[in-house]
This record gives structure tokens, sequence and C-alpha cells, in this order.
């Protein structure tokens, strides 16, 4: 982190920080509730990335370990077993969870690749939520598709997060106080990535994406590396699903469908594959993107025709679709991709004319 | 006693058999070509020795040890080191990256910087060009980045297959001239060519594969007078 940098992350710490309060007194109250839940899909994204950014690994069964995460902490953690364990164990054990269950999802495809990849993660995705939607019978465990609800908040002693603060004479309602703590989480996502993408597993995982061939040829134990990386992936999915559990307070099968693989596919490869900038940049635009539509079709078709032509909920997600077309074929390395990506997709203009060089200049 | 030694080994693409059971040494130090045409097992062959692909039988012993249960990123470490066919550079990656992966399996910082700049010193070129990425650069240099990779890994023995594919006339001479230099810095080389008449020029002995099986063996200057080499592989 150079000099020139400081005064503009100091800016940037302080927005994020005064954040919920103003989107409060300027959007309204619903927003901080959305922040929170940009937060958690950007943990999401940042997963993900080390899978398919990284190690170019295409899993389209995210979502599972997300769910993972999500019920072993309503499990250990709500009347469903009358378990009320404290998160600072259920949290980190299913991070664990999840991690255990990337290896073990990620064993059998070691020798895929590709759409071969896909469709197998695929399945497993489901398999994962057809599990939880039918494991209330012979034994109770999930609840099936009732879900579980009353689920412990986020509690550190007497400190609950389930309800209003009053802290420095301000009020600090649940959703302001979940704002904190997962910007704090995130930071911590954000941080492990940056750390792992300049390793030497970091490159590694590259190499894979590269030429799988190639990097075994380099030494590389591809098995190893590539379980490490569906590891790593789905322990950032793990974290970010407990989080989501004890924020939410229920959980059911309903929130791990395939759409939300998608979803944090679409943020990944939208924001720009393995640039953490640029993940980060689509898990904030595909969370705010459909709301501001939702809250802002209405009111504009008001003011343009005078009354609501299409219902805003239905023109929400056409919207979206169509700004997803138009963004990729725009910027088809995504909006913000990282340098490798961008010099790849559009060389500039200098190694063009190395190239030019190569070719017809044998003097060398 | 010779570093790698390969008997009788046979290996095939599910029911299609590719070699039929071949056998051939490279001592210490040698510089050893495997010529043949199209589809005559040589990619197959370095695969098989490079542990990408798995035997059906024979044996492969390399520096006294068979290699049978050992897996590729175990004989890399060994100094068995292939540059794959069609070169296999991390495009995305810069060409430092590249050379840096390929001492992935070494720990010895301060001595994998002096490699890249004895690499650097080898191929001129790609010092100009370590920042950019390796799939931006030319077929030759692209070569260069490869055996370069290779070579950062100090193996005892460097496979490279068919180096010369795809590359203009100019570009082949200098890759070979590389070639002869690692050899006489003392790298043994098993190098397999469709370009069988500059391959036995730089070689000590060479093999002839012919569909699976070794037809001929011998010293190269031997093969390059023979007449059945010269009318197969040499045009005249």
């Amino acid at each position: 982190m150079n000099l020139k940098h400081k005064p503009l992350l100091a800016a940037l710490a302080i927005a994020l920080l005064l954040l919920p309060f103003a989107t409060d007194a300027m959007l309204g109250r619903g927003w901080v509730r959305i922040a929170d839940f940009a937060l958690l899909y950007i943990m999401l994204a940042l997963g993900l990335n080390i899978v398919v950014g990284y190690a170019g690994l295409l899993d389209l069964g995210y979502v599972a370990f997300f769910a993972v995460g999500a019920y072993n902490y309503a499990l250990l953690s709500s009347p469903q077993f009358g378990l009320h364990w404290p998160f600072w164990v259920v949290l980190p054990l299913g991070a664990l969870l999840a991690c255990c269950f990337g290896v073990l999802l990620g064993a059998p495809t070691l020798k895929l690749r590709g759409d071969y990849l896909a469709i197998v993660t695929l399945g497993f995705g489901e398999i994962i939520r057809i599990f939880l939607n039918n494991l209330n019978a012979p034994v109770n465990i999930t609840n099936g598709p009732q879900g579980i609800s009353m689920i412990d908040p986020i509690r550190a002693g007497e400190f609950s997060m389930g309800g209003e603060h009053q802290l420095f004479g301000l009020a600090f309602p649940a959703t302001h106080l979940h704002y904190y703590l997962f910007l704090l989480f995130t930071l911590l996502v954000i941080f492990v990535s940056r750390r792992l993408e300049g390793s030497r597993i970091g490159r590694a995982w590259m190499a894979i994406r590269e030429d799988e061939v190639a990097a075994e040829a380099m030494g590389l134990n591809t098995r190893n590396i590539k379980l490490l990386a569906f590891a790593m992936g789905a322990t950032f999915g793990g974290l970010s699903g407990g989080l989501f559990a004890g924020f939410q307070g229920f959980v059911s099968p309903e929130s791990f469908s395939l759409m939300e693989s998608i979803m944090i596919l679409c943020m990944v490869v939208l924001g720009g594959m393995g640039n953490i900038g640029g993940v980060i940049l689509g898990g904030v635009l595909l969370v705010l993107l459909p709301e501001a539509l939702r809250n802002g079709a209405g009111p504009m078709q008001q003011a343009l025709f005078g009354k609501t032509l299409v219902d805003p909920e239905s023109l929400r997600m056409l919207m979206f679709g169509l700004a997803l077309i138009a963004v990729m074929l725009l910027r088809p390395a995504g909006l913000w991709p990282s340098t490798q990506r961008r010099r790849e997709l559009s060389p500039d203009e200098m190694i063009s004319h190395q190239e030019q060089d190569t070719v017809y200049d044998n003097s060398k | 006693m010779s570093l790698l030694s390969v008997e009788n080994l046979k290996a095939s693409y599910g029911g299609i058999q590719a070699l039929k059971g071949i056998s051939l040494e490279v001592a210490q130090g040698e510089l050893v070509a495997l010529i043949g045409s199209n589809g005559a097992g040589k990619s197959t062959t370095l695969k098989t020795l490079a542990g990408l692909l798995h035997p059906a039988s024979g044996s492969i012993h390399y520096d006294g040890i068979s290699m049978h249960d050992i897996p590729a990123h175990q004989r890399v470490r060994d100094g068995l080191s292939l540059v794959p066919e069609g070169r296999g550079v991390f495009a995305r990656l810069s060409v430092e990256e590249n050379l840096q992966m390929g001492a992935y399996i070494r720990n010895d910082t301060a001595q994998i910087a002096a490699d890249l700049e004895r690499m650097y010193a080898l191929f001129p070129r790609l010092a100009e060009r370590r920042a950019q990425l390796a799939g931006t650069l030319s077929g030759g240099e692209q070569q260069m980045v490869a055996m370069a990779r290779a070579l950062m890994s100090k193996p005892k023995l460097l496979m490279l297959d068919e180096p010369s594919m795809g590359l203009a006339p100019m570009m082949v001479a200098k890759i070979f001239e590389t070639i002869s230099d690692i050899s006489a810095q003392g790298v043994s080389i098993l190098l397999v060519e469709q370009n069988a008449r500059l391959a036995l020029e730089v070689a000590r002995r060479g093999y002839v594969l012919e569909s699976g099986l070794i037809t001929l063996a011998d010293s190269a200057s031997n093969l390059l007078g023979s007449d059945e080499v010269r009318r197969a592989y040499l045009g005249a």
C-alpha cells in the first residue's frame, strides 16, 4: 500500500463506516439490510473467485457450501435440537464443515474439466438442497421445506446483535450492527484473498487454470492444489452461510437454489474474474441493481406515462437480464478485469508492436 | 550406468496401442534424439516417461530407480523434466511468473533468483519481455519460455517434445543452438523431433520410432547416413 493511496483509503473507510446512517437518512430504512446482503454476497463471490477465477474450475453448485454453513448454524443454535452453542464456536465450525464438504465434493470431480465439471458440480449443489428439503423424515433433522426458524442471533456475552443498542449516544438497530460485523468479515476475506493471490499457491492455481498438463510437468501436485482451491472457496462460503443464518434468524432450502449459485457466478464473471476489486464490484452491483430497479421502476413509469404499465416486480428481472447482456457485450472481460485479462483481450499498443517485431525481426 | 533406461515399454489410449514395447537408453550427459513421423508414438513416449500417462507394461528406470509408482510431480523433483508438445506456456502469466512456476518444486530462494538471471542470459529475448504475458509472445519466444521454465527446475534429464513445431526457420536454428548449449552444460537431453535432420545433427545417438516400435538405433551420424532414414525422413 503506497502513500499516495492513503487519503483515498481513509475516505473509503469513513464512507463505509457512515454508510448505514447515510442510507437511512437519504434512501430509507430498508437499504442497510440490502447492504448487509451485499456484504454476504461479496464474501460468497470472493470464495467462488478462488475456484473459478484463480483455479479456473467452473463450479455451478457453490451455494451448497453457503447452505452447509447456514444449516450448521441453524441446527446448533436454535430450538430445533434445543442446542444453543455460542456463535464463536458455531461460525468457525461451519466454515470448517464447509471446507470438508469442499474437499468431499471436489474429490470426485478432479479429472473433469470445463462443461463436464460444471454439470457435476451443479448436481452436487442440487443434491445438498434436496437433502435439506427431505431430511425431515424418518428422523426430523432439517425440518424439511418449512426450514428452521427462531435461530439464535449472533451474540457475544450479554451483547446480542438481535436487538437495538445505544452506543456513543447513537441508536444502532440490528441491521446496523450486522453491517459492521459483516464488513469486518468481508475485510478478512479480502485480506486472505489478496494474500493467496500473490502466494506460491495462488500462482499454482493460475498455472492449473492455464495448462493443467504443463502444471503437472512443473512438479505441481495438481490433485492437492485443486482440492485446496475447492476447500478454500468452500470455507468462505460456509462462513458467509453462518453469518446469514444468524442474521436472518431463519433458514429454508429455498434460499439455496441453483439460481443463487448462478447469481454468485454472475458476480464473479460480470465484475471481473480473478480480480478482487472486480468481484467486489460485481457483488455490489448485482445486489443493488435488482433493488434499485424494484424501487425505481414504478415511480419512473408514473413520471413517463402517468400510470404503471408493467408491474415493477416483473420488470425488474427483465431489466436485470438486459443489463447483464449489455455488460458482457460491452466489457467481455468484466467491469473491472484483472490486468492480465485486460491485456489478453485487448492487447495494448506496446505489446502488438513487440509482436510485430518478433515476427519480422530476425536480427536477434 | 545409464541415467534413463526404458525396457519393453507399452502404452495405450483406450484400446489403441500407441507403444508396442520400446526400449531405449540415455546416458549421463548425452543428447539422444527420438525421431519418427506423425503418430509414431514419440509424444506418448515422453508423456509416459514424465508420468502423465501410465504404461500398460514395461519398466522405466531413472537414476537406477524404478519409476513405476512415482507420480508425475515427484519425477520433476527427481530431476526429470518435460517441455510439453505445443509448449504449454501459462498464457496469462508473465514470462517471469512462468519461469518462477518452473522453480515451483524448489525453495532455495537466492539460488532461484540467480538461476532466473542465468535464464535471461541464455535467452536475452526473454529478459526484454519478462513482464509481458507469455500468451502474447511469438511461437519461438514461447518455446524459449517453455525451455527456460523446464530448466528452472534444475533437471538432470530434459525431455523436449518437438521444439521446432510451428516455428519460423530462423527461430528453429536459434532453438537448436540453445539445445546444444544446454547439452554442453552437462544436462542430459532426450529430444523428440519430426525434423529428423536437425535433431540428428545435434544429437549423439538416435532412435527411429515407427508405429510404436523402435526400428533403428544407432549413432546420429550413422543414422544421418543410412539409406532408410534418408529415404523415409530426410527426403533425399
